[in-house]
C-alpha cells in the first residue's frame, strides 16, 4: 500500500503513529495558542465521500481542511448522488478525484476504502468501510490514550461490539506496536472477528478475551466502550439484556482504578451513564475534539508523501 | 497397471493431473475454467482407489499445458496433486502443486458486505495463508471448505 493512503491501521508502524502524534500535538498547540500553525494548504480541496450517515468523522475532517487554509467539496448524501442512479464506487470516485486534491471515504461495504485507493492517484483515507477499519478514528484515539496513560505499559479493556465495531478493530492493531495488553470483554457473539484476532496472534499481542467487565476493571489503565448496536440482535429483549450488562456508571467504576481513563469514539447512546461526564474519568469529549489536530496532523502528512 | 489407467487410455498431448482429494475433479476443471467447450478431449476418474489418499480423482485433459501458475492455484483445494505433462504419449515433465503467495479470480468472498461483492469492476484477490486464505479487501478468513468458494462461471 502507498505511503499517501491511509485505508487500514495496520500500514503504521510505531514510528509512523508517534511521528503523527507529535505533529497532531503541534497543531494542537498552534491551535489552542492562536500561534503559527506548522503547515498550511490553502490550495488544496479535500473530497468528502459519506456514503453513511457521520457527524463527527465528517465535520472534523471538514473542521481539520480549513484549519489548514484550504476547502473541501462534499459529495452530499447518497440520495442526493449519481451513486442512486447505480454508478459504481470505482467510477464514482474516479470523477471525484478530478474536482480535489484528497478523498475521505466512508462507505457501507468492508474493503471499499482499499478498492478506491487502487482506482485514483489522489490519496484516499477510510473513515469508515462497513464493519471493517476506521484508521483516523484510530489515531486520535492513540492521541488520546497518550495523553491520558502512555502508549507503553498500557492495560487497556475494550468492551462492546468488538465484532462489528470497526474502530475496535483498527485500535486493536494499531496497538499490537506498542506494549500493550489488550482485555476484549463481549457477550460470545460479539467477540472480536476471526480476521482481527489472526493479526494479534500474529503480531504475538497480550491479548484475553472476557464476557464481564468485574473480572478486569481493577487493572485497567484505559476503558474503551464501544456502543452495542441494537439492529445486531434478533430481538428487543435479547438486546437490552446485552446492553444492560455493559452499562457504565458509577457504581461500576467503583472497582476503577482513581485515574482510569473512560473513552468512546462516540455516538453513544446509554453505554457510559451521563453522571460519568463530570468525573476525572470521563476523556470521551476530549477525544472527540482531539479529531481536529489529528486530522490535521494526518492530511499534512499524506499530502507531503504525495508530492 | 492401475485401476484408473483400466478406464481412461493413454493420452498423446496434454496434462494429466493425478491424486486429487475424491470427489474434487469437477472443481478443478471448473477452477481450470475447463468445460468442454474448448472442444478438446476431457477425461475424469472420480474416486478411484489409492494407496496415498484412499480414493482420488484423476484428469487428463487433452492438448493443454497448465503451467506452474494454474498448478499452484490448484494446490488450494488438491495439496498433493500431481501434475504430468505428456507429449507424443511420454511424460516429458512433473510438476508440484506448491501453494502461491496469492490468487486472483478464483474464490468469491463468502462475506456479502465485502466490496468484491458489489458489482464493482474489480477481482477478487486472496492472501494464502498456511492454512486457509484470506480477502484482500476485506480480510475475511476461509480456512475449510474453499471450494465451496470458487468463481468459475
Amino acid at each position: 500500500m502507498r505511503q499517501d493512503h491511509l485505508v487500514a491501521a495496520g500500514q503504521l508502524s510505531r514510528a509512523d503513529v508517534e511521528r503523527l502524534l507529535d505533529r497532531a500535538a503541534e497543531f494542537d498547540a498552534a491551535l489552542d495558542g492562536g500561534g503559527d500553525l506548522p503547515a498550511s494548504y490553502p490550495e488544496k480541496l479535500l473530497a468528502l465521500c459519506f456514503y453513511e450517515p457521520s457527524t463527527r468523522t465528517k465535520m472534523s475532517f471538514e473542521a481539520a481542511m480549513k484549519r489548514l487554509g484550504g476547502d473541501v467539496v462534499d459529495m452530499g448524501g447518497v440520495d442526493a448522488s449519481s451513486v442512486k442512479k447505480g454508478e459504481s464506487l470505482a467510477d464514482t470516485v474516479r470523477v471525484i478525484e478530478g474536482y480535489a486534491d484528497g478523498l475521505v471515504l466512508r462507505h457501507p461495504r468492508e474493503g471499499a476504502a482499499k478498492m478506491a485507493a487502487e482506482f485514483v492517484d489522489a490519496p484516499v483515507i477510510n473513515a469508515g468501510d462497513g464493519a471493517g477499519h476506521h484508521p483516523s478514528q484510530t489515531l486520535l484515539d492513540l492521541y488520546t490514550i497518550r495523553e491520558a496513560a502512555g502508549l507503553d505499559d498500557l492495560t487497556i479493556g475494550i468492551i462492546g461490539d468488538l465484532k462489528y465495531g470497526r474502530t475496535v478493530h483498527s485500535l486493536a492493531t494499531a496497538l499490537t506496536e506498542f506494549d500493550a495488553r489488550m482485555h476484549f470483554v463481549s457477550p460470545e457473539s460479539l467477540r472480536l472477528p476471526r480476521s482481527v484476532r489472526f493479526d494479534l496472534h500474529e503480531a504475538g499481542a497480550q491479548v484475553r478475551e472476557h464476557t464481564e467487565l468485574d473480572e478486569v476493571l481493577p487493572e485497567l489503565d484505559v476503558l474503551y466502550v464501544t456502543r452495542i448496536q441494537r439492529e445486531r440482535f434478533p430481538d428487543e429483549d435479547e438486546y437490552r439484556k446485552v446492553a444492560g450488562e455493559f452499562q457504565i456508571d458509577s457504581e461500576t467504576l467503583d472497582a476503577a482504578a482513581d485515574d482510569l481513563s473512560v473513552m468512546h469514539p462516540l455516538p453513544r447512546v446509554d453505554e457510559i451513564a451521563p453522571e460519568i461526564d463530570d468525573t476525572e474519568h470521563a476523556d470521551y469529549f476530549e477525544q472527540a475534539h482531539n479529531g481536529v489536530p489529528v486530522r490535521m496532523a494526518l492530511l499534512d502528512r499524506l499530502f507531503q508523501n504525495h508530492e | 497397471m492401475s485401476d484408473h489407467e483400466l478406464r481412461v487410455s493413454k493420452i498423446r498431448d496434454g496434462t494429466v493431473l493425478d491424486h486429487l482429494p475424491g470427489g474434487s475433479a469437477l472443481n478443478v476443471l471448473a477452477m481450470l475454467g475447463i468445460d468442454g467447450s474448448e472442444g478438446t478431449g476431457v477425461s475424469v476418474a472420480m474416486n478411484v482407489p489409492s494407496d496415498r489418499l484412499g480414493t482420488k480423482d484423476v484428469v487428463k485433459v487433452e492438448e493443454r499445458e497448465l503451467s506452474q501458475a494454474e498448478v499452484d492455484v490448484l494446490s488450494l483445494i488438491a495439496p498433493r496433486a500431481t501434475v504430468n505433462i505428456v507429449r507424443e504419449y511420454e511424460v516429458r515433465e512433473k510438476k508440484q502443486a506448491e501453494r502461491p503467495e496469492s490468487v486472483a479470480g478464483v474464490l468469491a468472498c463468502p462475506n456479502s458486505s465485502c466490496i468484491t461483492n458489489a458489482d464493482e469492476p474489480v477481482e477478487s484477490r486472496f492472501d494464502v495463508l498456511d492454512d486457509g486464505v484470506r480477502c484482500g479487501y476485506c480480510e475475511e478468513i476461509i480456512r475449510e471448505g474453499i471450494a465451496d468458494h470458487l468463481d468459475v462461471a
